[in-house]
């Protein structure tokens, strides 16, 4: 059995390395991609929000799976084309930021207007308000709703199997088809619950970094 | 006279709060402005300070044109006047409004550091200089919410001296003290007007402004109903609103 599972393992790393790739890129990207969203959709320039609250809306209005089908299968039809991993990235991109914006949203949101007032009579610009003193109490706010969120793309990544791209889960199948056994997804799963374990724990800390102010 | 309020006018959705509002301050006063909640007192404050734009009006802060009234159409101060304005100004909000993820000292040197250039070590010295004088020299590195309301309320003070301001703006401070702590922000606050500064205090507590004040406006719909010196003000009431507001206390 162990000699079994050390067979297995080079595909599903191979699998794993795709999955992380997805993961990290869309974190990185859609992250700060959503603090935009938030903005945009906080902004006081009414087609403006009503361009973010469309895009949100079809964000999280079609299920993920088809936005990437749109985008690799269907632009291309209108002429614009991607390889299958852009064609992924972007697609998960443009779902987690519109998560990542309403979870920014509702953190700015629920502080308190006095901070603004006390910002604007010390002289800061709106930028600075934003990045000195709203900024670093959103973080706080949002953490433990990121962390779900982040939990959930780790899962989510399975989903680009459908372009093609042989991630994780991807890799576990075709192992488990061809030997007719179940062993191959057992340690694809063991693989997901570590990936999770190490985020909570990281998310964990990130909390209680953040514990020094209330 | 370090602040000057002509004429000012404020209406939200149609309703009037503020009516051809009209007075001074010195150097060295401390001039509070009473009355009941919801006559104007805090708007007012608000005006002074530009967290909120009159309708029409002039005031004049140390000299420069906060907002100008030019026959009825009013026009503020650019964005690099603005800033010089509010360094002039100081304001130590109701409930303080501090930077709940920064240190007291954080607080203290974000924006003359930030917004106004100071390097880290003389704005940490200026800082230090005015816990110590504050009697919060322990707390520099202390937390808001580790303090009590009282030290949250000189921390208010220091952050708004640290710009050393002409004018101290207060809004309600003994809305969140013990009677205890009143004679000591009453003895805080006459420091700042001996050291040069105006002092605008904007409260309902009538003792406090028996203590404190040099003069006393009395607000009331919108308007000023009287403004005369504190022995005055409290010597002859003939006024019946402002007869019911102080006996009510």
């Amino acid at each position: 059995m162990f000699e079994y599972i050390l067979r297995l393992l080079p595909a599903l790393l191979s699998g794993l390395e795709v999955t992380l790739k997805v993961f990290f890129l869309t974190l990185v990207i859609s992250i700060p991609l959503g603090i935009l969203v938030a903005l945009g959709r906080l902004s006081k320039i009414k087609p403006l929000v009503f361009l973010v609250e469309l895009y949100i809306w079809v964000m999280r209005g079609t299920p993920l799976l088809l936005q990437i089908v749109v985008i690799f299968f269907g632009l291309p039809i209108v002429g614009i084309t991607f390889d299958r991993f852009p064609a992924a990235i972007l697609a998960f991109v443009l779902n987690y930021a519109a998560y990542f914006g309403e979870i920014f949203r509702g953190g700015i949101e629920s502080i308190d207007k006095g901070q603004y007032d006390a910002a604007k009579v010390l002289g800061f610009t709106p930028a600075k308000t934003f990045t000195r003193i709203i900024l670093p109490q959103m973080i706080k706010i949002v953490l433990p709703s990121v962390a779900n969120e982040v939990i959930t793309l780790v899962k989510d990544t399975s989903l680009v199997y459908v372009v093609g791209l042989g991630e994780l889960l991807r890799a576990g199948k075709i192992a488990s088809n061809r030997d007719a056994s179940l062993v191959p997804l057992i340690v694809v799963g063991v693989f997901y619950l570590a990936l999770t374990a190490v985020l909570t724990a990281v998310f964990q800390k990130l909390e209680e970094r953040y514990s020094y102010f209330q | 006279m370090i602040l000057s309020v002509e004429g000012l006018y404020k209406s939200f959705k149609g309703k009037p709060v503020l009516n051809d509002i009209n007075f001074q301050l010195g150097q060295n006063e401390i001039l509070a402005i009473i009355g009941r909640s919801g006559v104007g007192k805090t708007t007012l404050l608000r005006c002074i300070n530009n967290l909120v734009k009159c309708d029409r009006g002039t005031i004049i802060v140390d000299g420069m044109y906060l907002c100008k009234d030019d026959n009825g159409s009013t026009t503020y101060a650019k964005p690099a006047q603005m800033l010089q304005i509010r360094k002039k100004l100081g304001l130590v909000f109701q409930n303080f409004n501090l930077f709940p993820h920064m240190s007291v000292l954080g607080n203290i040197i974000e924006a003359p550091i930030n917004v106004f250039g100071a390097s880290k070590s003389e704005a940490e010295n200026k800082a230090m200089e005015l816990l110590e004088m504050l009697d919060l020299g322990d707390k520099a590195n202390a937390y808001p919410f580790e303090l009590s309301g009282g030290q949250r309320q000189r921390v208010a003070i220091a952050r708004a001296c640290a710009l050393n301001p002409k004018i101290m703006c207060l809004d309600e401070p003994t809305s969140a003290l013990d009677p205890e702590l009143r004679e000591g922000i009453a003895l805080i606050i006459e420091k700042l007007a001996r050291d040069g500064m105006g002092i605008l205090i904007i409260t309902h507590d009538m003792n406090f402004a028996k203590r404190v004040a040099h003069r006393i406006i009395f607000m009331d719909e919108g308007r000023i109903i009287k403004e005369s010196s504190k022995e005055e003000f409290f010597n002859n009431i003939e006024n019946e609103r402002i007869k019911s507001f102080v006996m009510m206390d």
